[in-house]
């Protein structure tokens, strides 16, 4: 057992950010609306960077914390609303910083490449991704559906995700109801009106 | 026992393990491809208990989130409760003006909550992985101990599994009158009965031999799969979120972390199954002297002042989560099975815009094609019972 954590090389924000600007000169230092800071890399740069960011001497991150992400389209007041954000949670186990990188994949056009030959703990992370948000991560080894089954249609965290009705003849709801967040189809009931108010205020 | 001893005849087999299979902890299923005795490769199949959690998350408000998070780890739910709610903390202390003091006596309650709910929960986890390699009954001492446990929280919120007590400022009910003496009663009878399970089957020769060197990952395998928790401290990896990133009081407490150092002696390895289980039995020790330390450190209620700072127990925060700040927050705690970490997006309304956990079997169970690929059959098992693979954490 050891009592204290011994002191580490741990490097601020920016200089973290500087140093990979010297691989992917088009990253840029961003904020998110309460100051958490990451970088914004184009997809195109991010195996290159990744790899940079775990081999160099003074960055070495060696851990993919997290793979995530999540859609902008209903975010308030987005520079991109179009977009899905895919984010990237590094942590060092030797100098003990941490980083976010952040890439912005078109909805429409949803790829990314994989980072799973430079962190092997984001062949999971990266089919989490693709099923729950749609992003397709090129080179992945097997990009398959891990939580839902391979014919599930859809990508459930994607804010404008439809519901579907039934899956292999199996409803999801009782006749008559729906989905509040779905579009209405052809055969829905009109949504009940609203109830008129009792006149003089308070019963 | 090493598999080079043996000779591959190339001949195949598929075998499926699962979904229903009482070795596997929840309804996992794995298709064991096999040459011989050897598995030669290894698919784990996931999403039979997929619930959409973090789908969910996203349709009801803040602090409705807290009893879903229960059922993302129901063998630890304390922590699994403190982990959001710590992370929700963590976003409204982004915005000064909607910062929240959670009182002292509501903070060392947690520290009491989440280390009795780990001590169950190891104990589950090493008695389940003795079962798992034949040996019944310490499976039974485990549990009667977690059964004491159990009745502590039943006493406290009303719940044995799921217990939606933690909260978002605070915890959801003061302690009961006697529940420190109970408490330190049942540290007293826990650490003797822990000297009688070590003797039971820690020290036993034939569960040693049966686990050393069986499925090792190196320190480097360890973080660049992602694993956390004792399965990365097993490897050799000295990191604890409690100690090296903490929250609420732990910077107070002292927390030391024990690392895997092959146990096993001759033949163990660094990092294999033998390992995994003896980090866990230390892991135990710790949380009882944390559980002694928060007891000494308790400050004396406030009665009728639930949001006093120091004696009370829950601060108001009712009007903070109908309007938290917008923007985004990682916040990582030490759950049992490792760091829990909750990825927050708010967009300033009272529904979370992005609820997302990241669990320590989700990267545990990454790592099993991995591992599992050269080893012996009657392994696979032992290797799914020392990950300590609670299988709702993989699919929330």
């Amino acid at each position: 057992m050891t009592q204290a954590a011994p002191q580490f090389a741990t490097l601020p924000f920016a200089t973290l950010a500087d140093r990979a600007r010297t691989v992917c000169a088009a990253a840029t230092s961003r904020t998110t609306d309460n100051g958490q800071p990451f970088l914004l890399v184009p997809a195109a740069d991010l195996p290159a960077l990744a790899q940079f960011l775990r081999d160099d001497a003074a960055l070495r991150f060696d851990a993919l914390m997290d793979l995530t992400g999540f859609d902008l389209l209903k975010y308030p007041k987005a520079e991109t609303p179009n977009a899905i954000a895919v984010l990237y949670l590094l942590f060092s186990y030797r100098h003990r910083h941490r980083l976010q990188l952040r890439v912005l994949a078109p909805r429409e056009l949803c790829t990314v490449p994989t980072v799973s030959a430079i962190w092997p703990a984001a062949l999971y992370f990266e089919r989490e991704v693709f099923d729950l948000l749609g992003v397709t991560f090129t080179g992945h080894p097997s990009l398959q559906r891990i939580m839902n089954p391979t014919d599930w249609e859809g990508h459930p965290l994607r804010k404008d995700y439809v519901y579907p009705d039934a899956y292999h003849g199996v409803a999801h709801l009782r006749e008559g109801q729906h989905f509040e967040t779905n579009p209405p189809r052809a055969g829905d009931p009109p949504p009940p009106a609203a109830a008129p108010k009792p006149p003089g205020g308070h019963a | 026992m090493t598999v080079e001893a043996t000779t591959p005849s190339g001949e195949r087999m598929t075998l499926n393990m699962g979904p229903q299979h009482p070795a596997t902890h929840g309804v996992l299923r794995i298709v064991v491809e096999s040459d011989g005795e050897i598995v030669a490769s290894c698919t784990p199949d996931h999403g039979y208990l997929h619930r959409s959690i973090e789908k969910i998350g996203e349709c009801v408000e803040w602090p409705m989130v807290v009893p879903y998070t229960d059922r993302v780890d129901y063998v630890c739910a304390m922590n699994a409760n403190l982990a959001y709610c710590v992370a929700v903390e963590k976003l409204l202390n982004t915005d000064p003006a909607a910062a929240v003091q959670v009182p002292l006596r509501a903070e060392c309650i947690r520290v009491l909550v989440a280390e009795l709910n780990r001590i169950s929960s190891h104990m589950v986890a090493v008695g389940a992985m003795a079962m798992d390699t034949g040996a019944v009954t310490p499976f039974l001492h485990g549990i009667a101990q977690r059964e004491l446990v159990n009745d502590i929280f039943e006493k406290l919120c009303g719940q044995r599994l799921t217990y939606n007590y933690v909260t978002v400022g605070g915890v959801a009910f003061d302690l009961y009158p006697d529940a420190a003496a109970e408490i330190a009663r049942f540290l007293d009878q826990f650490e003797i009965e822990m000297r009688r399970f070590n003797k039971l089957i820690t020290a036993n020769a034939i569960f040693r031999d049966r686990c050393a060197g069986v499925a090792a990952v190196s320190a480097a395998e360890a973080i660049a799969w992602g694993l956390v928790g004792p399965n990365l401290r097993a490897s050799g990896v000295d990191y604890d979120v409690r100690r090296d990133d903490p929250y609420g009081i732990y910077e107070r407490l002292q927390v030391r972390v024990p690392v895997g150092q092959g146990f096993a002696g001759r033949r163990g390895k660094v990092g294999d199954c033998y390992d995994r289980f003896v980090v866990r039995l230390l892991e135990v020790q710790e949380s009882v002297r944390l559980c002694r330390a928060a007891l000494a450190m308790l400050p004396p209620p406030a009665d009728g002042k639930p949001a006093d700072p120091v004696g009370g127990f829950q601060a108001d925060v009712k009007k903070l989560l109908l309007r938290p700040p917008k923007g985004e927050v990682h916040c990582r705690t030490e759950s049992a099975r490792g760091e829990m970490g909750y990825y927050l997006v708010s967009d300033g309304t009272k529904v979370p815009y992005r609820v997302r956990v990241r669990t320590g079997s989700f990267s545990a169970a990454g790592i099993f094609h991995h591992v599992m690929r050269g080893i012996f059959l009657a392994d696979v098992v032992a290797v799914i019972g020392s990950f300590d693979v609670v299988v709702p954490e993989i699919d929330r």
